[in-house]
């Protein structure tokens, strides 16, 4: 299949790469770019692993091409740190709160997280888990995750972080 | 241990890190950056990608394959069947269970999806394009779905290939679709007891089929060195070394030339013990080919071909005494293994631990009788987050017990108290074989009881009933309690071993001179934290900060040999395997520290992170000095250097248990439910680090709701397999998921040297029986004993449909 090139900003840097025009923005981000930090868990759209921000929304990259991202702003787990390397709040949330274990859901779990937070900066409980719900994970069993959400939207906007009473 | 009392010694212990505190994860610096190395970020120049092309068909003769078109696809590099591995003696493999598996289509299909050609091409969306241009022609066989027609007299013969054995890996079989007969207990007593019994049920209890689903595959990516002769195998793997062996035996290569290399694992839950053809044929194909092959299974590959779990049918039957005594235990299993014996259990374990049937009581006697049968679905019987089998008996005895007491008309706390295994029995025989380490049953009930304030339930769920009866509203109210005993840990050389290797666990520790650390571990973390908990069990038996330890796992190159991470192994083997290396490395620092401060060892006592001299604390050495000191100031006649190795044989399971409680609201009209409350209290012995702990039973719990309230992997009447993608299998979101209460008691295991029993699995074990008993518990005032899982609306709603409560 002939190949085209596809460009892109990615985490702030524009990239692009020679691709067949059904390439999935998950493989071009995966195989052209190596940027492995989305994952694939179920080719269906549905475990949210792939999870990335294009242009200002959450987009499961297993579900679009790359040329339809062609020319957007594309924010992966890897453009979540700063320049200097200082870990993003989520980041830090995610650690602080235990909200990870085999660690496969997270890049997709915190890049949503960061976007459900930019649309909803003081999301209750219900929001955050309704915010996640096409993310799946497998061991955690969400509690955790919901609490590192909190805690960052908590240090996001100034505020202390009072654990929800179990 | 005792805990130090003076402020310097607190203070120096909290900075260690240790057994007990709640550690960050060290893992989550790399996780939480998208740093993670999973097996498909790995890449390797010229690397090609396999696929395979499945059958359509659950049982069929295969009259030909054609592989030409998909061979002339540009960018396929080659074509692998059952005829080009015949060629390397690799058409079949041998299993964990004592069977042998198609690796590829060998004459016939036996299940549907299984694997018949592997096309290798230099990107893997041309090999899944010329894949699905193999062409097979199929000949129709008869299909056998329902485990229970397997032995029937004109059942059609799966297994053609064996169909004259009389005898399998476990004994004698009587009908070719039989596997094994297995055995355990007094078969006469327990009849005996039955003949006598006041009250006696009977119920068959089915576990459904169901699959681990780790948010990762099943994947491998494998490169054979043709000058060398070396192969590397980067595979997601819960059990490196294994995977090696049986390399080394069914290649015939040596093990210095077998590299196995787990990196980090997505998750396995059973799912990544056993050995599967894409594996094998990745090999083949790159010895064929001389370049690297990777092969990664998409979703529907991995939920209905690699693996699966339960599938266990359970008569069981209780006597007991009209007072609410049990008096014996009878169960027969028919297990459903699929089209060949791939079951993952220890090798003279059939039926894996399913004689923990007992459970938490104290029953007299007991028999237990397991069937296995093949039939026409995936092959697999791994053990979803739980030890050999032991999931699916805590089922069968935690429903039984519940229905037994309905019919004596007790509460199922007091009947399970009544029946409870006292402390003062322990360690304890039961009457299939175990010998129970450790348990205080009564004391973890009575906090589950009172923190849940269980008799105002009981009174609130009777004003409901009553308001029900009354027409008043459609909600039942539920309260399931269950109340499990785990065996874990395995195991013992004297009865465990898989493919002839004992089931031991390693660690080897190296003190670096500046007092740095290196352990590496036998056991493969798959998202349970060993980077983390391994290095603060070395910070309390050494003295040095967590912090300074580094762990390492997963490189069979590098790792000491161990027979890796399932079954809630890691904690009681290799936990026990690491204590035991720590404590070699300080029995010989402390000889060090008598040498440099002139004492004998015996005047010396260990504080903290120093050995000290009694009476005289000014005096002392850290471990920190001790560390350089070995490495220039050892006593005359000691070797230099500050290491060790441990391989640890225990000397019994472990035996973690805890009590459930789960409150649940049901709409008659719908089906649905609402996890109103749950309650888990587990006993894992001496904790390592609350925070791990924690979160692995939100996991484990989430996971036993899963199971519980839905997921199933269905066969229809022709062997069809649905409900294997994500859009039809069962896994909750953060909507659908409860909110988990947690709690624990402490009753140390006796034979463990840091007394820890292991946890993992323990939530999945114990919750899929409270779910069951709790949606039970809201219909049985209305005359209801057994509705089967799994517990979707639908059919919740059809168990009220079938009461007549839609009239």
């Amino acid at each position: 299949m002939a190949k085209i090139n596809v460009s892109m900003e990615l985490n702030g840097k524009t990239v692009s790469a020679e691709v067949e025009p059904r390439t999935l923005l998950i493989h071009y981000l995966r195989e052209n770019l190596n940027v492995t930090g989305p994952h694939i868990g179920c080719d269906t759209s549905h475990c949210g692993a792939c999870t990335v921000d294009v242009d200002g929304k959450s987009v499961k990259s297993c579900t679009i091409f790359a040329v339809q991202a062609a020319g957007a702003e594309v924010l992966t787990i890897e453009g979540m740190a700063g320049a200097d390397g200082k870990l993003h709040v989520l980041q830090e949330a995610f650690r602080e709160m235990h909200g990870l274990q085999c660690g496969f859901c997270t890049p997709g779990m915190i890049v949503r997280a960061h976007r459900l937070l930019k649309e909803n900066p003081n999301p209750t409980e219900e929001e955050i888990r309704m915010g996640i719900s096409g993310n799946l994970c497998r061991c955690t069993g969400y509690q955790n995750v919901v609490k590192a959400i909190q805690y960052a939207a908590a240090k996001i906007n100034g505020v202390e972080y009072k654990e929800a009473a179990e | 241990m005792n805990a130090p009392t003076d402020p310097s010694a607190i203070e120096r212990a909290e900075k260690l890190e240790g057994m007990g505190c709640k550690r960050k994860r060290v893992e989550d610096v790399r996780f939480t950056q998208g740093r993670g190395n999973y097996v498909d970020d790995i890449k390797l120049p010229d690397m090609l990608h396999g696929d395979f092309h499945r059958s359509s068909r659950a049982h069929a003769r295969i009259k030909s394959i054609d592989t030409s078109k998909a061979k002339a696809v540009p960018g396929v590099v080659a074509v692998l069947t059952a005829e080009e591995l015949k060629g390397v003696n690799l058409a079949w493999m041998p299993t964990l269970a004592g069977d042998v598996q198609m690796v590829l289509a060998d004459g016939k299909v036996l299940f549907q999806n299984q694997e018949i050609a592997f096309v290798v091409a230099v990107d893997r969306y041309i090999a899944a394009d010329a894949a699905d241009l193999v062409e097979v022609e199929y000949e129709e066989l008869p299909v056998v779905i329902d485990p229970f027609k397997a032995m029937d007299a004109d059942a059609p013969v799966l297994r053609e290939d064996i169909k004259d054995k009389k005898d399998g890996a476990h004994g004698p079989r009587n009908h070719p679709n039989h596997i094994f007969n297995w055995q355990v207990g007094d078969k006469d007593l327990t009849a005996a007891a039955f003949a006598k019994a006041e009250v006696a049920t009977k119920d068959l209890l089915s576990y459904q089929r169901v699959h681990p689903c780790p948010l990762e595959t099943c994947q491998c990516l494998v490169s054979f060195d043709k000058i060398k002769g070396e192969i590397t195998i980067y595979g997601t793997f819960q059990a490196p070394h294994v995977i090696r062996t049986v390399v080394a035996l069914i290649a015939g290569l040596p093990e210095h030339k077998i590299h196995v290399i787990s990196p980090d694992i997505g998750g396995g839950f059973g799912n990544k013990v056993g050995a599967y053809p894409g594996y094998i044929c990745s090999a083949v194909a790159s010895i064929v080919t001389g370049l690297p092959v990777k092969w990664v299974e998409d979703r529907i590959e991995n939920l209905s071909t690699t693996s699966f779990a339960r599938d266990y049918h359970m008569t069981t039957e209780i006597a007991a005494t009209k007072d609410g005594r049990v008096t014996g235990l009878r169960v027969h299993i028919l297990a459903d293994h699929g089209a060949f014996d791939a079951c993952a259990d220890p090798s003279k374990w059939p039926a894996g631990f399913s004689n923990i049937v007992t459970g938490s009581y104290d029953f007299p006697v007991a028999h237990l009788s397991v069937d296995g049968v093949y039939t026409n679905k995936a092959p697999g019987g791994v053990a979803y987050r739980c030890s050999f089998r032991v999931t699916e008996v805590a089922y069968a005895i935690e429903r039984a017990m519940d229905i037994m007491a309905q019919k004596l008309g007790m509460d199922p706390v007091d009947f399970r108290v009544k029946n409870f295994i006292k402390r003062e029995q322990f360690p304890y025989q039961s009457a299939l074989g175990w010998e129970y380490d450790s348990g205080d049953y009564h004391t973890a009930m009575q906090k589950a009881v009172e923190t849940t304030g269980y008799r105002n339930l009981r009174e609130e769920q009777k004003t409901k009933q009553e308001a029900f009866k009354r027409g008043e509203t459609r909600q039942l109210m539920g309260v399931g309690v269950a109340f499990f005993t785990e065996i874990v840990g395995a195991g013992p050389s004297k009865n465990c071993d898989i493919l002839g290797i004992a089931m031991f666990d390693s660690a080897e520790i190296r003190v670096h001179p500046t007092g740095r650390v290196l352990g590496r571990m036998g056991s493969k973390s798959q998202g349970q934290g060993h980077e983390t908990t391994w290095a603060q069990i070395i910070a309390t038996e050494i003295g040095i900060p967590a912090g300074d330890i580094a762990i390492e796992e997963g490189n069979t190159d590098t790792a000491p040999y161990g027979l890796g991470t399932y079954g809630s192994r890691s904690t009681p083997v290799t936990g026990a395997a690491i204590a035991m290396a720590a404590r070699k490395i300080k029995a010989k620092a402390q000889m060090i520290a008598a040498f440099m401060l002139e004492v004998h060892e015996g005047d010396l006592e260990w504080d903290v992170d120093r050995f000290r001299v009694k009476g005289n604390p000014e005096q002392f050495k850290t471990m920190s000095q001790l560390a350089w000191a070995a490495y220039n100031k050892v006593p005359p006649g000691m070797e230099p250097g500050l290491e060790a190795v441990s391989y640890y044989d225990p000397p019994n399971m472990t035996y973690p248990f805890g009590a459930y409680i789960c409150v649940m609201d049901i709409d008659v009209d719908t089906g649905v439910h609402t996890v109103r409350r749950f309650y888990a209290l587990d006993d894992c012995g001496v904790r390592i680090n609350p925070m791990i702990i924690e979160g692995q039973v939100h996991g484990g719990l989430t996971e036993g709701y899963a199971i519980a309230m839905g997921q199933e992997i269905v066969y229809d009447a022709m062997g069809n397999v649905s409900g294997v993608s994500l859009m039809d299998y069962f896994l909750p979101t953060a909507v659908e998921t409860p909110k988990w209460e947690t709690d624990y008691t402490v009753t140390p295991s006796p034979h463990h040297p840091i007394g820890a029993k292991g946890v993992g699995e323990s939530p999945n074990v114990g919750s899929v029986p409270c779910f069951a008993n709790a949606v039970n518990d809201a219909f049985k005032f209305l005359g209801s004993t057994h509705i089967p899982m799994p517990h979707d609306n639908y059919r919740v709603w059809l168990a009220a449909e079938k009461l007549g409560l839609h009239a």
